[in-house]
């Protein structure tokens, strides 16, 4: 147990207390900025069971915030990536890897198996879908979220506490708000709030008596400022939860909120079969995609040009950086096209493939 | 009375600034932003919280002291 010792030696954890951290079962969604830090010290801390559920490719942007990559992760699934590295970290503990996305069919399922869960996840349907979930499998939610140099973290459905609806019950209207991929982050402060939760995680599981239930924490690392509000519980939004049980695997969480735009790794696009790439931005904009089969509709004309794109085919649109293909993924949404995807990280992304894949 | 206003995320970037005092002579929180939304056409499509003395607020309450905060949602991680 020499692993422990520093842990131990503490008045309030010791012998008893790191076999709770030994025994505890915590669920980490999303391995991203918030779940690096996150999965780095409850590994290192000796969380017995660490589940990972992330979907995602490591890219060369991540390394900036996603401490637990390297370039020789580059490519590979997160989840995966992940895994080895807290492995090596800790060998003591089981790790799982899933790399999948969280949807209402799989997540009753998953958050059944652990005592804890938390959400490091960059959109909105996933949080209310994680928030719906914990509330219907009554586990707490670790929360953490971040906004360019602001971040937020909370404990959710703890002891009879509030939910993240009692806190927002309103999904943000669609592209009201952007993630970090559009309007970037500064890469320590995921790991401020990524390590606040996993130390909300440990104290859950040590049964410390000041978890930052029924609070939000605001930081803003800019300013060092940090403003703590209360949140009161509403049983209303609670029984809403409830009541919609029997169809919850039926729901479509994309549909009510924000990030309803798909987004796709050019890694990814490039695997599927009869695909038709666009470049959305205006006609004399650099980098051009050279290497890339597309044609060109800037996301101004979009609306005019529906009639030349092949809906027959799986659409993935481009621009600089993401922000215009994903309205323009909306546009064609609205005009019920609804096979089509926005590249991440836009011609960015795409020279980076073709730099790795020359 | 005299009230200070902080905008949190995002909402800073549609008022321009993080923290502001104004004039307030009406009473309730839907009244403050009432004015602030006349004052600020684009916050009507934000997505926001209020709180007043560290602790949300519905609509209907009263204001009652200086220091309110806008609070919106984030996304990202």
């Amino acid at each position: 147990m020499s692993r422990y010792s520093r842990h131990i030696i503490l008045e309030d954890i010791g012998i008893d207390g790191q076999n709770k951290l030994n025994q505890a079962k915590v669920l980490v969604i999303g391995a991203g900025g918030l779940g690096c830090p996150v999965l780095q010290y409850l590994a290192a801390a000796g969380i017995g069971h660490i589940g990972i559920i992330d979907f995602d490719i490591v890219e060369e942007s991540n390394l900036q915030r996603q401490i637990l990559y390297g370039t020789s992760n580059l490519g590979q699934q997160k989840a995966i990536a992940a895994k080895q590295r807290l492995t090596d970290l800790n060998s003591t503990i089981v790790v799982d890897a899933f790399t999948e996305a969280l949807t209402p069919q799989n997540a009753l399922a998953y958050f059944s198996n652990y005592d804890i869960i938390v959400d490091g996840t960059d959109n909105f349907e996933t949080r209310y879908l994680i928030n719906d979930a914990a509330i219907l499998t009554n586990k707490p939610v670790v929360y953490g979220a971040i906004y360019k140099f602001e971040g937020q973290v909370s404990v959710f459905n703890y002891n009879n506490g509030p939910s993240y609806r009692c806190l927002f019950p309103n999904s943000p209207s669609k592209n009201d708000i952007p993630n970090c991929s559009e309007v970037g982050v500064l890469g320590v402060l995921p790991g401020i709030i990524g390590t606040m939760q996993a130390n909300e995680v440990i104290k859950i599981i040590l049964g410390f008596k000041n978890v930052l239930s029924g609070k939000l924490y605001c930081y803003n690392s800019k300013t060092t400022q940090t403003f703590t509000i209360d949140i009161k519980k509403s049983t209303t939004e609670f029984e809403k939860i409830k009541s919609k049980r029997d169809h919850f695997e039926k729901q479509h969480y994309t549909k009510t909120c924000d990030s309803t735009v798909k987004e796709m790794t050019i890694d990814k696009a490039l695997q599927k079969e009869n695909i038709l790439f666009i470049d959305v931005r205006e006609l004399d904009e650099l980098p051009k995609a050279n290497r890339l089969q597309h044609i060109k509709i800037p996301l101004s004309t979009l609306n005019h040009e529906l009639h030349n794109i092949d809906k027959t085919k799986t659409i993935m649109m481009f621009c600089k950086s993401g922000t215009r293909s994903k309205k323009a993924v909306s546009m064609l949404q609205e005009h019920n096209i609804t096979n089509c995807y926005s590249i991440k990280n836009g011609i960015t992304a795409i020279e980076n493939y073709f730099k790795i894949h020359a | 009375m005299i009230l200070t206003i902080k905008y949190f995320g995002m909402l800073a970037e549609v008022t321009e600034c993080a923290e502001e005092t104004i004039t307030f002579s009406e009473s309730t929180v839907s009244e403050l932003l009432k004015m602030l939304l006349a004052k600020y056409p684009a916050l009507e499509k934000k997505e926001f919280q209020v709180a007043q003395n560290q602790t949300l607020v519905s609509e209907d309450a009263q204001i009652l002291n200086s220091e309110i905060v806008l609070l919106p949602p984030f996304a990202g991680g």
